[in-house]
């Protein structure tokens, strides 16, 4: 148990850290998608830095898992993640954006090493994805595949073709999150386009489905740990997230989509993401 | 027209999907067969306030553009005027099967008004860059495809289009254009070029953004070459204005197209079809994307990089000028 903690007061500690970079990148690319990349940190921290089988001195490891960040607009979350593994520079996050860069706010696989799709058209991501797991059992590699959808891209209806063919191939290197933050850009998710019942869908199409806590990286981490292991059925994870979650000023409104912060925004931010890992961290301690 | 005057200074102040969203505004409290339609885009392209004073005219159907595209067509069929509202890369792109199918196969009174097109949106790379949609949109028969040049002439386009009986593709950028119109009340009509600048040596014939530059190169190349440079406003791609085209060849013999797009079969494509079945010789070059996907990076220096700002069309221009091309229009001399 003591052992368990302390794996997730590490990726805690990462997350914070990651949660940090994401706002110094809004300001140094001036906007960016603050609400969608905070929500899915801490599930995809887990996925980087305890589930995922990646080789950090190759992004290009024919071997390793792959990643699917369908909801390609929060490319400035995971563009943190890509630098903290080495794969980009400081000076790329330092260029979020800019004309010329190569780390644009949807991130491009041909230029940005660790990117397995280039996507931001919303709903192409788990079509990939299960193209990738089918490649992979048809040329005997045992890597798997990990697909990270919108809850609003689930308007889409090729999510849904997806996600039949997927009930029909059940592929058993694939598992697929979807970030739930209720929020998209016109409005929350039930107001613009009405999802629920969201779980009872995902069954219909003949998947293992759980709602699970996305920021609770001990329960998103024995669900995947659970999938891994006894996969009868295709296995879709829930995880119940708040857009721009930490900062005060974001959490939870779903106007927080994109846009530019203030340097005094940024203060706050950086303040409101201190003491909410503070928070977590005396939570996990006292577990 | 319907008693619009959009002035310059609405304009300034106005995004262009904002002037499109206030005339829409205007033209449907006349007309109540207008609806509007947003695939949670209402927010970005700024059809959202439509929303407030419409709320009974307004459809939101999520992130699901196919979906709106088809419902569209059946809201046109009813006898709706129904104006859908997304990127110029979701509409073209994404929703073509039933934009060809439902709305242009079928002629339906479907408007399309297609945002953040070309490179106007460009931080956002490739899947948001739209710059294929003028070739694609400009094969579809029954459709019509205008790109106008800054906001005046985007109002003028939507109250042009709800007149028009038919589907019509409207291309228009993110954010704020340069201002080439001053009023509304410039003669608009669709498929009918805009002379902007007059001129013997060459004739520059541009869509969407390019015209401002294109207009800027015209008076940079009078005063500093004495190269007289005529400027087209090519906003309709199609029916495209071939008469303009066929003047501009007889009187300047040059001809440069101009556009935020790539430069296969979109407005360059349309004037080289023109030209080439003309059968008189011209010296012709396409400025636009060289078939290739642009980087990221702000509009202005995407449009500089891919050579269609002031600077980009003037070095262009003036090599032209060197271009050697038959002079007669004599036949008989070839074997
Ligand atoms: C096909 C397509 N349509 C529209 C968009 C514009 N768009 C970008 S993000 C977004 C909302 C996404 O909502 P959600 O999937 O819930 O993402 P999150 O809230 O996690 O950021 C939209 C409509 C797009 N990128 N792709």
């Amino acid at each position: 148990m003591a052992q368990e903690n302390s794996v997730l007061i590490r990726l805690e500690e990462k997350a914070n850290k990651l949660r940090h970079r994401i706002v110094d990148t809004v300001i140094w690319a001036g906007s960016g998608h603050l609400g969608g990349a905070l929500s899915m940190i801490d599930a995809v921290t887990l996925l980087y830095y305890d589930q995922m089988n990646i080789n950090k001195d190759d992004p290009y490891d024919a071997d390793r898992d792959r990643f699917i960040m369908s909801k390609g607009h929060a490319g400035i979350g995971l563009i943190t993640i890509l630098e903290d593994l080495g794969f980009v520079s400081e000076a790329d996050l330092r260029t979020f954006n800019h004309t010329g860069s190569n780390c644009g706010i949807h991130l491009d696989g041909n230029k940005v090493p660790g990117v397995d799709a280039s996507t931001g058209s919303l709903g192409h991501g788990l079509s990939i994805a299960l193209g990738y797991a089918l490649g992979a059992t048809q040329l005997k590699k045992d890597y798997l595949v990990y697909c990270l959808l919108g809850d609003g891209e689930c308007n889409e209806g090729a999510i849904w073709e997806a996600a039949m063919a997927i009930g029909h191939y059940k592929p058993k290197n694939l598992i697929t999150l979807i970030d739930r933050n209720f929020a998209q850009i016109d409005g929350m998710t039930e107001d613009v386009m009405e999802l629920e019942p969201f779980k009872d869908k995902w069954e219909a199409f003949g998947f293992h489905t759980e709602v699970i806590d996305g920021h609770d990286s001990a329960a998103m981490k024995d669900a995947l740990e659970r999938a891994r292991q006894g996969m009868d059925k295709p296995v879709c994870l829930i995880l119940e997230t708040v857009k721009g979650n930490g900062v005060s000023f974001a959490a939870g409104d779903y106007g927080w989509h994109y846009g530019g912060i203030t340097d005094d925004m940024a203060e706050t931010a950086h303040r409101d993401l201190d003491h909410y890992h503070e928070t977590r961290m005396a939570q996990l301690k006292e577990a | 027209m319907a008693g619009l005057s959009y002035t310059s200074i609405n304009q300034t102040r106005m995004a262009t999907g904002e002037v499109y969203c206030q005339t829409l505004i205007e033209l449907a409290k006349e007309n109540p067969r207008i609806v509007a339609l947003t695939a949670d885009l209402g927010k970005s392209s700024k059809i959202g306030e439509f929303m407030k004073q419409f709320p009974e005219r307004f459809y939101q159907f999520g992130i699901a553009e196919q979906n709106m595209m088809g419902a569209a067509a059946g809201m046109a069929k009813a006898g709706l005027i129904p104006f859908t509202s997304s990127f110029a890369i979701f509409t073209a792109c994404r929703a073509l099967d039933q934009v060809h199918t439902d709305i242009c196969y079928q002629n339906v009174n479907v408007k399309m008004i297609a945002s953040h097109a070309g490179t106007s949106f460009g931080q956002a790379g490739t899947t948001h860059h739209s710059t294929e949609d003028i070739a694609i949109m400009r094969s579809l028969a029954n459709l019509t495809v205008i790109v106008p040049a800054d906001g005046i002439e985007t109002a003028n386009a939507v109250e042009a289009a709800v007149e028009h009986e038919g589907p019509v593709y409207i291309r228009i950028n993110r954010g704020y254009d340069q201002q080439v119109y001053e009023t509304m009340d410039y003669g608009y009509e669709i498929g009918r070029a805009v002379t902007l600048h007059e001129g013997s040596d060459v004739t520059i014939i541009a869509c969407g953004s390019a015209v401002f530059q294109a207009l800027q190169a015209a008076r940079e190349l009078d005063a500093v070459y004495q190269i007289k440079a005529r400027v087209l406003d090519m906003h309709t791609i199609k029916p495209l204005d071939k008469a303009a085209v066929l003047k501009a060849v007889k009187d300047t013999r040059r001809i440069i197209t101009a556009e935020d797009h790539t430069v296969i079969g979109g407005l360059g494509g349309a004037v080289a079809e023109v030209i080439a079945e003309s059968g008189m010789a011209t010296a012709f070059r396409r400025l636009g994307l060289q078939d290739k996907f642009s980087p990221i990076g702000l509009h202005e220096d995407l449009m500089a990089h891919h050579g269609i700002d002031t600077n980009g069309i003037v070095n262009s221009v003036r090599e032209l000028m060197q271009l050697d091309f038959e002079e007669d229009l004599d036949w008989e001399d070839e074997v």
